[in-house]
């Protein structure tokens, strides 16, 4: 369609003016959802790595086998605690507005589709504010 | 030369003295267009004066671009002053604008109420109807520019050719031959509730502004469009046409590139100056096409 023609900054940036909630609700969509997969893939990748343990009974009793030391390592990082508050947030905006998206299949509601995408960036907020005390009990700082 | 709005006052004097130059040599045609050239010319400059004198006025940039013309090949924003009046709407003050400052202001319009579907521009970041848009409800400067995602064949005009296909591909008209009542002068009569059922979808004016604001419509050239979709909704809905005729529409719409292509993000809902709620039409026919798939035995 605008091969052709190329408004250069334009209209790069001319779109980005005035976007509707309904939009926003798609591009954090978007966005949240690759951020899930992202972390699926580490979830794997650190578990697989410290698959080691199996079976080694006497170390996982005395608490130094490679999967323990590997999950208190990391928990005992100031920044995992941080993404960890952040993937709750994600994954919790991405569950309302998956929702929110069913319900839009279903046509419940098409009317206030901009009120629930605001709902469920209010309830996302609170939950993920919420759970701040338990996620960053005991951190080293 | 045309295409500026405002000269500086030592290029008045130079063309002034080649109207009077030419008046005697030159051929009737050209003296009538250098009389109109400096009347348009006076005319501006007495706009110039008004607004010296504080009139209120409207601060237009327009997106200008031809590729015929030397100078306009590069796009570039022209600004206009133009005196505003109450109720003027967008179309309005580019009348003006083309009227009394630059002839070679190119848009396309025709109504002037809406109807037509013409004059479809991104104001200020976003479609909207040039002729139903009030100067009063933006914030200056008023930004114009043609509808994105279409070829700009001159300044404010696009290219609309790949839009159409997309309507008639879904074969926007009435096509029952069976059941029709007899005689000549009989007319085939719809419930009240049926009618009320499409009235909505009926209201479009293919003036493009969801196809515009759609960006699934923008990734994928082959996807039908919010338009093209609630053309079919009309008919689909439409219980004066049978079932095997609605089952042939869903054909059409349930492929690769059609309902199923629609992301709900209520840009055509949003921007749509005739209100058509087109994410619902799309989303019901979407179920339609689920109830006719899906076998349980």
């Amino acid at each position: 369609m605008s091969d052709s023609y190329n408004r250069g900054l334009i209209e790069d940036f001319g779109r980005w003016r005035e976007f509707a909630p309904g939009m926003w609700a798609w591009i954090l969509h978007k966005f949240t959802g690759w951020i899930l997969i992202g972390y699926l893939f580490t979830h794997i990748a650190v578990l697989s790595t410290a698959l080691g343990a199996a079976g080694n009974t006497a170390a996982i009793e005395a608490g130094d086998d490679v999967y323990t030391t590997t999950l208190q390592g990391l928990e005992g990082l100031f920044l995992v605690r941080i993404l960890e508050v952040g993937l709750l947030a994600v994954a919790v905006f991405h569950i309302l507005n998956g929702v929110r998206l069913l319900m839009i299949d279903l046509g419940i509601g098409l009317e206030s589709q901009d009120k629930s995408f605001y709902v469920s960036l209010v309830v996302t907020a609170a939950i993920t504010v919420a759970s701040v005390p338990t996620f960053m009990t005991g951190v080293g700082v | 030369m045309s295409t500026q709005q405002e000269q500086p006052p030592e290029t008045d004097d130079t063309s002034t003295e080649t109207v009077e130059s030419s008046t005697d040599a030159g051929p009737a045609p050209q003296d009538r267009r250098m009389e109109e050239k400096a009347d348009r010319r006076a005319r501006r400059e007495r706009t110039a004066d008004e607004i010296d004198a504080g009139t209120e006025t409207v601060h237009l940039k327009v997106f200008r671009y031809d590729p015929e013309v030397a100078e306009k090949q590069e796009p570039r924003f022209d600004d206009f002053h133009v005196p505003f009046e109450k109720g003027m709407t967008v179309l309005d003050a580019l009348i003006y604008a083309r009227d009394e400052f630059d002839p070679s202001l190119t848009f396309r319009h025709s109504c002037r109420q809406a109807v037509c579907g013409s004059d479809a521009f991104f104001v200020n970041g976003r479609q909207r109807l040039g002729c139903q848009t009030q100067i009063s409800d933006l914030d200056g400067p008023v930004r114009v520019e043609p509808l994105p995602h279409q070829d700009v064949v001159k300044d404010l005009v696009v290219d609309m050719g790949h839009f159409y296909e997309q309507m008639h591909a879904v074969e926007p008209y009435f096509q029952e031959e069976e059941d029709l009542p007899d005689g000549d002068l009989e007319e085939q009569f719809q419930t009240r509730e049926n009618r009320e059922k499409v009235k909505m979808s009926t209201r479009c004016i293919w003036c493009g502004a969801c196809m515009s604001s759609c960006n699934i419509a923008a990734g994928d050239n082959e996807y039908l469009g919010p338009a093209a979709i609630n053309k079919a909704y009309r008919f689909a809905m439409d219980d004066r046409e049978g079932e095997e005729l609605k089952e042939h529409r869903l054909r059409i719409l349930e492929q690769e590139h059609g309902v199923w292509r629609c992301q709900t993000q209520f840009s055509c809902t949003e921007v749509c100056p005739k209100d058509i709620p087109l994410t619902e039409h799309i989303q019901e026919l979407k179920r339609e096409a689920v109830k006719k798939n899906l076998k349980f035995w």
